[in-house]
């Protein structure tokens, strides 16, 4: 890809994204060229990061581990579901994983959280998300009876207005309540660790750095 | 207060100890009469209540002495009535808490100004005076004299007499004969109806039957046996379980005419039981029938025969039976009492142990609740017929592990009126009330303990997801009450708590923190928290980039640190310098506009650590560490903020380390007193007091009481003396102002602000604490004479007196200060002298802390030299005179300068330097000479110029070697002392020998040069003794020529 192309890629990049400036772009556009590889040079193909390349990025990158959130994270960058991560999914999605606001979080994570989409977090898919939540006892007879526990408690604690299911409005209050409850069924965000670290690398030069925008 | 009284009270106090009166119905009504009695005695029998007992009766009262008005004379700790006998002692004197009284017209005031409490106190009274009359009428009329003649003997002995005063006490006595009557009539009544067995009662009532048992006809039973062989101390034979029902014994009783009769005996009553279950040694403890007050009252009902026999051999029975009852030994029921306690103890102990080794008790638990129902019902009902026996004694068989807990459940129902037949005292409901209480809330503990139990358990099983579920389920807990956080602690909640803060999850850390900064408001978890480890890992979150964690384990810190361990741990571990670390954040305007997920902002991080370190900073090592760190400035710098949340801590902090002398100039040179002085005008109330504590501590210092003047800060520091409710705050004030009034011109200022009135207006009804500070800060202002006129036109003087009967050492030394200070007034000092102050500065000579010794002789010196007659004055302290020269063997340089001055002044009376002589002050005060204090030798020297005034004292000191040393006293730099040694030389110098020890010593040539001083009195008193050596010179010469 020419350079001139490049910078217009930026240029429109940036004026879409509210959290980064043009430098940073410029940075995450290099990284998503280089993790994309020799796929770009091939013309025809869709340019991006298909599932398998996109989930590796995130364990390595985002100390990530659970299997079925890195799936629902993939499926939150691909916005138009085409089964790859293009370049403008790629910025945006950064975007909200590094510089969201409380309130683009919320809603990100719902989403990830909401398996089938219906706009309710249900018993089912809490127990589906929580199953592997807890070490397994031998001693225990039934296994999942702690998982089925956790998500009464889960409930008890978030369900506001009691229909046995978590609306979005039930989870935003949680959440503003209690921040600690934002990844409640599992982390779909980096930690602060990695976040940093992937900060520190991808931005780093010392002479453009800012915060500023 | 009758002898009868005495007794009819007691017969109802049975089952416990000899020192409490029980609070039954009977002993109430007893005590009301009491008091109806002793009230309207002041005005039924005027002349009576006058009358002085033989004792005073004494107890400890709970009346506060600011509660008494006129006719005593009240003080912080102490009351006198004004009212005396004839020696001269008060009749009711008071000293918190105890009280001694000698009259009926005492008494009666007491109960008046009692007004609510009186029964108390009267109760108290009673308890602590057992034989009142005794005290009363002395020990002619004890009870043990017999009852009814008691009132006659009286009368015989007192008719041989003619003495008005017989008269009286003979009026007493009837009076409080006419009042046991009474008394003993009216309990008789309640006594009948009310009836407790004790074991001594039921083991007579058993040995008795068994005497009147066998195989003949004659017999009222065929047999009587006791279950158990064993006899427990207390005399009970059941076992302790069942103890704790008030239960004694079992006893199996085989009628002639009926089948064999198990029968409980207990407290309440006698009453037939399930019976003994075949095979095993059980009893069926539950209650079968009515209860009845006694054993031969069943036996009655039950038996025929037994009636009959009985009735044969009533009066010989009956009259056994009466005579051991007459025994009422206190040891027994005492000691039922005690192993009642015990048993109930061990009951919740075992009780804890069952929940420690079920941790699966989630099982239990439904079970446990269902037993419980249906025990209930199961009781309840058995109350009316006994149909369900069978189910009930099965169950009986089926609980031996879970029948401690639920056991005392079982007690309720038969408390309620309806079902019991017999009927129930209120002393019964009294005595099961606490235990069934603490079961209640024990009872209560298991629904939030499994709960707790069970997140405790997914935080120890959990991932990081569950964890975080599991936290903030917690945190939906109570946390703040106790219950919760000793669950918590007792489930093994803290080891992961604070194992989580090891982990990497920056999530379980701030869920972690956030329940620990709550439960560690409990002491008991904090001790926890530092056993286990918590501290260093808390320690180190300090460092992380997180801000909000940093807060949150700040902030837990600072509830930690609040005992000395902790804090040696936080200092240990580096956590000092962490903190002052946290005190930068504020600082930076770098911040980031977008604050990122889970974080605070720099103030708040600031505020966390100003918190802790306010915690930390109330060891000495941690205020040495803080500063060393740099802190100080750093709170200078935040205390220029004007956020509440920031300014206490950070004041707080100030004032805590502020008793240190490196950081007093510190803050003088980071210029914080300023900005403590701004906030002394804050609307916060908790803020006013640390800044005014601050001042306080810092203005020793007297560039500092300057600046806190310069800076305004004199104006809202009287202000806040108008505000007397906040009484923390009052003593903060009250102590910037003493501090502050050390400084004459801050003086001149309160004065303008109406200071030294309202201060005046403290002196009584405020706690000790701001006494000492108002009292120290008059002490100050009265050193200027406009002040002095204030105090006294204010009324100060009586209430600055009555303090000198306090115990308190810093009021003490205080008020002595003052009284001191306003004795220079001959005015006041007449005020003083009437209301006997000196005695009272006097008798502070014997007070054991030194420093109220030096406080109390200071305070003497003007008050002898300002008081009419005052060699008449001194003499009228009987011993008073010894007891000054005596303390000259004391070793406190202080207590010995001003001792020094007192006797200077007590040795201007011709007749007492006569009386101190006698005590030895002449070879006392020579012991003093070789000393290097120059307040001591000033004292010393005026002390012995004084003494050398009688008889062959200036002989005397010669002879003790107190010579030579004066004369080193010359060299001194201090010119007081050379004054009062020249005045001492001169008067020494009119004796030979001393002279020629004088000159020796090479006085001569050091007074030539005071000659030369400008001070007149040291050039005359110089001079004079020149020339006294001189003349002796010229004697000696002459004599050698002659």
């Amino acid at each position: 890809m020419n350079r001139k192309k490049l910078q217009k890629l930026t240029d429109t990049l940036t004026k879409n994204c509210k959290h980064f400036n043009t430098y940073e772009v410029n940075c995450l556009v290099n990284l998503f060229y280089t993790l994309v590889g020799d796929a770009a040079e091939r013309p025809g193909t869709v340019v991006g990061l298909d599932r398998n390349a996109f989930r590796n990025i995130l364990h390595m990158t985002f100390g990530m581990t659970d299997d079925m959130i890195m799936d629902r994270v993939f499926r939150g960058f691909d916005k138009d579901n085409d089964g790859c991560v293009n370049i403008a999914e790629w910025i945006n999605g950064l975007s909200l994983f590094l510089r969201g606001s409380l309130e683009e979080k919320m809603k990100y994570c719902f989403e990830v959280f909401d398996l089938n989409g219906d706009g309710f977090i249900s018993k089912e898919e809490m127990f589906h998300m929580l199953k592997n939540s807890l070490l397994k006892q031998p001693s225990e007879e039934d296994p999942d009876e702690g998982i089925k526990d956790l998500v009464e408690i889960t409930l008890k604690k978030m369900d506001h207005d009691h229909d046995g299911k978590l609306s979005f409005a039930d989870y935003e209050q949680a959440v503003r309540e209690e921040t600690l409850l934002l990844e409640a069924f599992g982390p779909c965000l980096p930690d602060p660790k990695s976040q940093m670290e992937f900060e520190a690398q991808v931005f780093k030069d010392p002479h453009e750095f800012s915060y500023d925008m | 207060m009758g002898v009868a009284l005495t007794r009819s009270a007691q017969w109802t106090t049975v089952g416990h100890g000899t020192t409490a009166l029980e609070i039954t119905p009977l002993n109430e009504v007893i005590l009301k009469e009491i008091i109806l009695f002793v009230e309207s005695f002041l005005y039924k029998h005027a002349q009576e209540a006058k009358f002085v007992f033989e004792e005073p009766l004494r107890w400890e009262t709970n009346v506060e002495p600011s509660a008494f008005g006129s006719g005593y004379v009240v003080s912080e700790k102490m009351v006198k009535s004004e009212e005396v006998d004839k020696n001269g002692e008060p009749l009711l004197f008071l000293s918190v808490p105890q009280i001694k009284i000698r009259s009926f017209g005492q008494l009666s005031c007491l109960l008046y100004i009692a007004k609510e409490t009186k029964l108390k106190e009267t109760q108290a009274c009673l308890e602590a005076n057992r034989d009142p009359v005794v005290k009363i009428l002395g020990s002619d009329y004890s009870r043990t004299k017999g009852k009814d003649s008691s009132a006659l003997s009286m009368l015989d002995k007192i008719a041989k007499d003619d003495d008005p005063e017989y008269e009286i006490k003979t009026n007493i006595a009837m009076l409080i004969e006419q009042l046991d009557r009474h008394l003993l009539s009216y309990s008789l009544r309640h006594i009948s109806s009310e009836l407790r067995l004790n074991p001594s009662a039921i083991k007579n009532d058993i040995e008795l039957l068994k005497r009147y048992s066998g195989n003949g006809e004659q017999t009222v039973l065929e047999s009587i046996d006791y279950t158990s062989e064993y006899e427990f101390s207390n005399g009970c034979r059941a076992p302790p379980w069942r103890q704790i029902y008030g239960e004694i014994c079992y006893v199996l009783v085989k009628p002639h005419d009926a089948e064999t009769l198990c029968i409980t005996c207990s407290a309440e009553g006698v009453f037939l039981n399930g019976g003994k279950i075949d095979a095993e040694r059980e009893i069926n403890y539950e209650r079968k029938g009515k209860i009845y007050k006694d054993l031969i009252t069943l036996l009655s009902e039950k038996s025929a025969t037994f009636l009959e026999n009985m009735a044969k051999q009533e009066n010989k029975f009956i009259e056994e039976q009466q005579e051991e009852k007459f025994e009422p030994d206190d040891a027994p029921k005492k000691e039922e009492a005690t192993t009642k306690a015990g048993s109930e103890k061990s009951t919740l102990e075992k009780n804890k142990i069952n929940f420690g080794r079920n941790p699966i008790g989630k099982r239990l638990e439904p079970s446990l609740n269902w037993k419980r129902t249906v025990d209930l019902k199961d009781h309840k009902s058995s109350a009316r017929d006994t149909q369900e026996e069978k189910l009930s004694s099965r169950l009986e068989k089926a609980r031996p592990s879970v029948a401690l807990g639920r056991a005392q459940l079982l007690r309720k129902p038969t408390d309620k009126p309806e079902e019991i037949i017999s009927e129930s005292s209120s002393e019964s409901e009294e005595d099961e009330e606490p235990p069934d209480h603490r079961q209640e809330a024990n009872a209560d503990l298991p629904s939030e303990y499994w709960q707790i139990q069970k997140l405790v358990k997914y935080l120890k099983g959990g991932n990081q997801t569950a964890t975080v579920i599991a936290l903030c389920s917690m945190r939906d807990f109570n946390l703040a009450q106790e219950t919760c956080q000793l669950a918590i602690r007792d489930v093994g909640g803290l080891e992961v708590l604070i194992n989580l803060l090891d982990t990497d999850e920056v999530k379980c850390k701030i869920g972690s923190l956030k329940i620990l900064k709550e439960i560690s408001h409990n002491p008991q978890i904090r001790r926890n928290i530092v056993d286990l480890g918590g501290l260093p890992i808390m320690v180190n979150i300090l460092d992380s980039p997180n801000k909000n964690l940093k807060c949150l384990a700040a902030e837990t810190i600072a509830n930690v640190a609040k005992f000395r361990r902790a804090r040696q741990a936080v200092r240990q571990h580096g956590g000092i310098t962490k903190l002052v670390a946290l005190l930068d954040c504020g600082q930076s305007s770098s911040e980031p506009p977008q604050p990122s997920l889970y974080e605070t902002r720099d103030v708040e991080v600031a505020r966390c650590g100003a918190q802790a370190l306010w915690s930390c900073s109330k060891s000495y090592a941690n205020k040495e560490a803080i500063r060393k760190a740099g802190g100080i400035p750093l709170l200078a710098r935040l205390l220029k903020t004007s956020h509440e949340d920031m300014l206490i801590p950070v004041v707080g902090t100030l004032q805590e380390c502020a008793s240190e002398e490196n950081y007093r100039a510190a803050i003088k040179a980071e210029r914080i007193i300023e900005n403590l002085v701004k906030n002394l005008n804050s609307e916060n109330e908790q803020l006013q007091q640390h800044c005014a504590m601050a001042i306080y501590q810092c203005a020793e210092d007297e560039e500092t009481r300057d600046l806190v003047r310069l800076h305004g800060g004199l104006k809202p520091l009287a202000s806040l003396l108008n505000k007397t409710d906040n009484k923390e705050r009052l003593a903060a004030v009250t102590g910037a102002i003493w501090k502050c009034s050390i400084s004459k011109e801050n003086v001149t200022k309160f004065r303008e602000y109406k200071a030294i009135e309202t201060l005046v207006g403290l002196l009584t009804d405020q706690p000790e604490e701001v006494l000492v500070n108002v009292v120290g800060a008059l002490g100050e202002c009265c050193q200027e004479y406009e002040n002095r006129v204030i105090v006294r036109k204010c009324g100060g003087i009586q209430p600055l007196v009555n303090l000198l009967v306090g115990i308190n050492q810093a009021l003490l030394v205080n008020v002595t200060k003052a009284v001191g200070a306003c004795a220079v007034e001959p005015e006041s000092m007449m005020i003083i002298d009437r209301l006997d102050g000196v005695r009272l500065l006097w008798s502070l000579l014997k007070n054991p802390h030194p420093d109220v010794k030096a406080s109390a002789a200071w305070a003497l010196c003007p008050c002898i030299e300002n008081a009419k007659d005052a060699g008449e004055m001194v003499r009228s302290f009987v011993g008073g005179l010894e007891l000054v020269v005596n303390l000259l063997k004391s070793d406190n340089k202080e207590v010995l300068a001003s001792v020094c001055a007192a006797i200077t002044n007590i040795a201007k009376d011709q007749e007492n330097l006569a009386v101190i002589t006698d005590h030895g002050v002449v070879p006392l005060l020579s012991k003093l000479a070789n000393t290097n204090n120059d307040k001591l030798r000033r004292h010393l020297a005026e002390a012995i110029s004084r003494c050398c005034m009688w008889g062959r004292n200036r002989v005397a000191f010669g002879e003790h070697k107190a010579v030579a040393p004066l004369v080193r006293y010359l060299k001194s730099d201090d010119t007081n002392v050379h004054r009062a040694t020249a005045q001492a030389l001169y008067q020494l110098s009119e004796d030979a020998d001393n002279c020629i020890t004088m000159h020796e010593n090479g006085a001569v040539k050091l007074l030539l040069d005071m000659v030369g001083s400008p001070d007149q009195d040291l050039q005359e008193a110089a001079a004079g003794c020149i020339s006294n050596i001189r003349r002796l010179a010229l004697a000696t010469e002459k004599a050698r020529y002659i």
